[in-house]
């Protein structure tokens, strides 16, 4: 985490190549500074904040007057910073037996902001409400509606009910900030009396960090891996050398109950969908042992989707977990007791998250919290199944090892594959495939499920959905075409792409041989197919020449294929 | 004045204001620095506050008129 001065140098280097995302900033204190910093957090996290700030305390009416100046400035998002302070204040100004309506009414106000058709599209990002304890009632206050710490509770409460209802709502959680840095830290009162300041200068970064993530994560950008180191990070102790029984672990031995409680941190995440790795030097029999065997482990073989414990160096394993899985280093975080392994990781993996952990590992886990390492824009149950998925494709990637010829590995795969026409139980697979490939996509055509239904229905079109399993698991649907015919003798191919986790197994070829068979049997002589480039389709730019077509040379994007001339490719996939 | 104090502060100001041709001289104030609002003079105040490991009342940091009231206010702190 970068500190107020980092970011405010930050903010005067030229950033224009970055892309640029339009917030608003609304309060009812001072938000200056606080605004100065979220563009410099923008920045450190690959983006540009444009930002609109109102004019401090026109909350309602810059949201409610058409013609205000937010309306004109079309925010993507907009962050709401009402203040405790204020809160304060419009408890002390009501009379004492309307107090117990105060949370409601700021919840209304909201509720208002979020029914309104004005601010369709756009984000809500609420701050809830860090305590305050008036101690008015002392501990009796959480026996008196009306008391302060009574409705800034049922606030708290109120807001997340709030963004459970509204997909539109989020909010970002200063009382849970405040929990964790301590109030003293979080305000300052001398600050907030010579500035009307309700963040202390020192919480501004924390704060900025909080709010750009939750943006971040709604951009597409969060951390969706940990790799693992295991001794002295995941037990206390070296299993080489202190066997089974000497590794601290649970209540027995040491400070083994600190590693426990790590692993149950690691098992949630795991459970909500981020993929667990190891990366260990170590004997791999010695290394798994534990997980196998030791009763006090919270992690077990199958909560890891990759397991390395080898001899060679991290920076090489890593990079090997990133071939497997083939996501981005930037959404990885790397856990490993060992300065200078961290220095390394850091040093020759670009992007990769090493949190600089404590030196005594019972502050670990205070220390990972403070990160927020995990923002999410989502949390599905699709996300549940990845594990299993990323072990499977670690288990082919190990076999492929033993091969020296690719097309025997493709044939030890067994793979099979099930072709179908677009149906109501794959539409919405469909539909998901034409918005998210980027990369495998030759024309980038994106359907939603209703235009999926009507090419289904349309008798012209020829549509194709293509499954394909192997013996380690089912990669479910992951390739469409969509054809239609030019004229009688001509089928143009409207779009033709794959998911990029079944490339280099010959699902192309395959998936040809499928389209011509179908051209040849509806008496079509020939296919046109066309790529059209993108930023990110370079892939496929010379897709048409590799498979045989030849280049149209009035439309050089566009690429035939003669059907009568055409031989069957060879592929290790069966159809089914 | 406290020579050290002073080029304490202009170190300080200098990194506040991200501006290396300001010197901290005693009769120097908000009038004369286009970017000394209060908004940079809190940050200025919490500066020096971690620097010499001292504490200002709300009435101290609001009340100083220039730099040379303010380097007192250290040395009154410090002494």
């Amino acid at each position: 985490m970068l500190d107020l001065k980092q970011l405010k140098r930050l903010i005067k280097q030229e950033h224009s190549d970055l892309p640029r995302v339009k917030v608003a900033l609304l309060g009812d204190t001072a938000t200056q500074l606080l605004a100065t910093a979220m563009r410099g957090v923008a920045i450190d996290m690959g983006f540009n904040i444009e930002l609109y700030e109102a004019d401090y305390d026109q909350v309602e009416q810059q949201f409610f007057d058409p013609d205000s100046e937010l309306h004109h400035f079309e925010p993507q998002y907009i962050v709401l910073f009402q203040a405790v302070h204020r809160l304060v204040d419009d408890h002390a100004a009501m009379p004492p037996e309307q107090r117990g309506f105060l949370a409601q009414r700021r919840l209304d106000f909201i509720e208002s902001i979020l029914n309104d058709r004005a601010w369709e599209g756009c984000r809500i990002i609420c701050m809830n409400y860090p305590e305050i304890d008036d101690t008015v009632f002392g501990n009796y206050a959480n026996q008196v509606e009306g008391s302060l710490i009574y409705q800034t509770r049922l606030l708290n409460v109120g807001l997340m009910q709030l963004a459970q209802r509204y997909d539109s709502l989020s909010v970002v959680d200063l009382a849970a900030l405040q929990a964790q840095m301590g109030r003293q830290t979080m305000f300052s009162p001398s600050v907030y009396a010579s500035t009307e300041m309700v963040l202390s200068i020192d919480a501004l970064p924390p704060v900025s960090y909080r709010v750009v993530q939750v943006i971040a994560a709604q951009r597409g950008t969060f951390k969706k891996c940990l790799i693992l180191d295991l001794d002295n990070t995941l037990w206390g102790g070296i299993i080489g050398d202190d066997g089974m029984e000497g590794i601290q672990l649970g209540h027995g031995l040491g400070i083994g109950r600190v590693f426990t409680e790590l692993q149950q941190w690691c098992k949630k995440l795991q459970q909500r969908g981020v993929i667990l790795c190891v990366v260990s030097k170590n004997d791999e029999i010695v290394a798994k042992e534990p997980f196998r065997q030791h009763p006090d482990m919270v992690l077990r073989l199958d909560d890891i989707a990759v397991f390395i414990a080898n001899w060679e160096t991290k920076v090489d394993n890593i990079r090997a977990v990133q071939q497997i899985l083939n996501i981005g280093f930037d959404s990885m975080v790397f856990l490993d007791d060992n300065p200078f392994e961290r220095a390394i990781v850091r040093e020759h993996i670009p992007g990769i998250t090493v949190p600089e952990l404590p030196e005594d590992p019972a502050e670990y886990l205070e220390y990972l919290y403070s990160m927020n390492l995990f923002e999410t824009a989502s949390a599905s149950e699709v996300d549940i199944k990845r594990t299993r998925q990323y072990q499977q494709e670690a288990q082919r990637v190990e076999l492929k090892r033993t091969f020296d010829n690719e097309q025997e590995f493709l044939v030890s795969l067994d793979m099979q594959a099930r072709v179908e026409s677009f149906n109501t139980f794959n539409t919405p697979r469909v539909a998901q495939l034409t918005q998210r490939s980027n990369q495998f996509n030759l024309r980038t055509i994106r359907y939603s499920e209703d235009d999926v239904k009507h090419l289904a229905q349309d008798p012209e079109v020829i549509d194709l959905a293509f499954s394909l399993s192997d013996r380690f698991g089912d990669h479910g649907l992951i390739a469409v075409v969509v054809m239609r015919p030019l004229d009688s003798e001509t089928l143009f191919v409207d779009t033709w792409l794959m998911s990029c986790r079944v490339l280099k197994r010959g699902m192309e070829r395959f998936t040809l041989n499928e389209m011509v068979e179908i051209a040849r049997s509806q008496g079509y002589k020939y296919i046109v197919g066309e790529y059209i480039a993108t930023p990110k389709n370079g892939m496929v730019a010379t897709h048409y020449a590799s498979l045989g077509f030849t280049q149209l040379e009035s439309e050089p994007a566009k690429w035939i294929l003669d059907v009568a001339n055409y031989r069957t490719l060879d592929t290790a996939i069966r159809r089914l | 004045m406290n020579e050290e104090i002073l080029n304490a502060l202009t170190e300080i100001f200098r990194d506040i204001f991200d501006n290396e041709d300001i010197v901290a001289t005693p009769a120097l104030c908000a009038d004369d620095v286009e970017e000394w609002d209060s908004l940079s003079h809190i940050q200025l105040v919490v500066a020096i506050e971690k620097h010499w490991h001292i504490k200002f009342t709300a009435r101290e940091i609001m009340k100083w008129q220039n730099v040379g009231e303010m380097a007192q206010g250290i040395a009154d702190k410090i002494a």
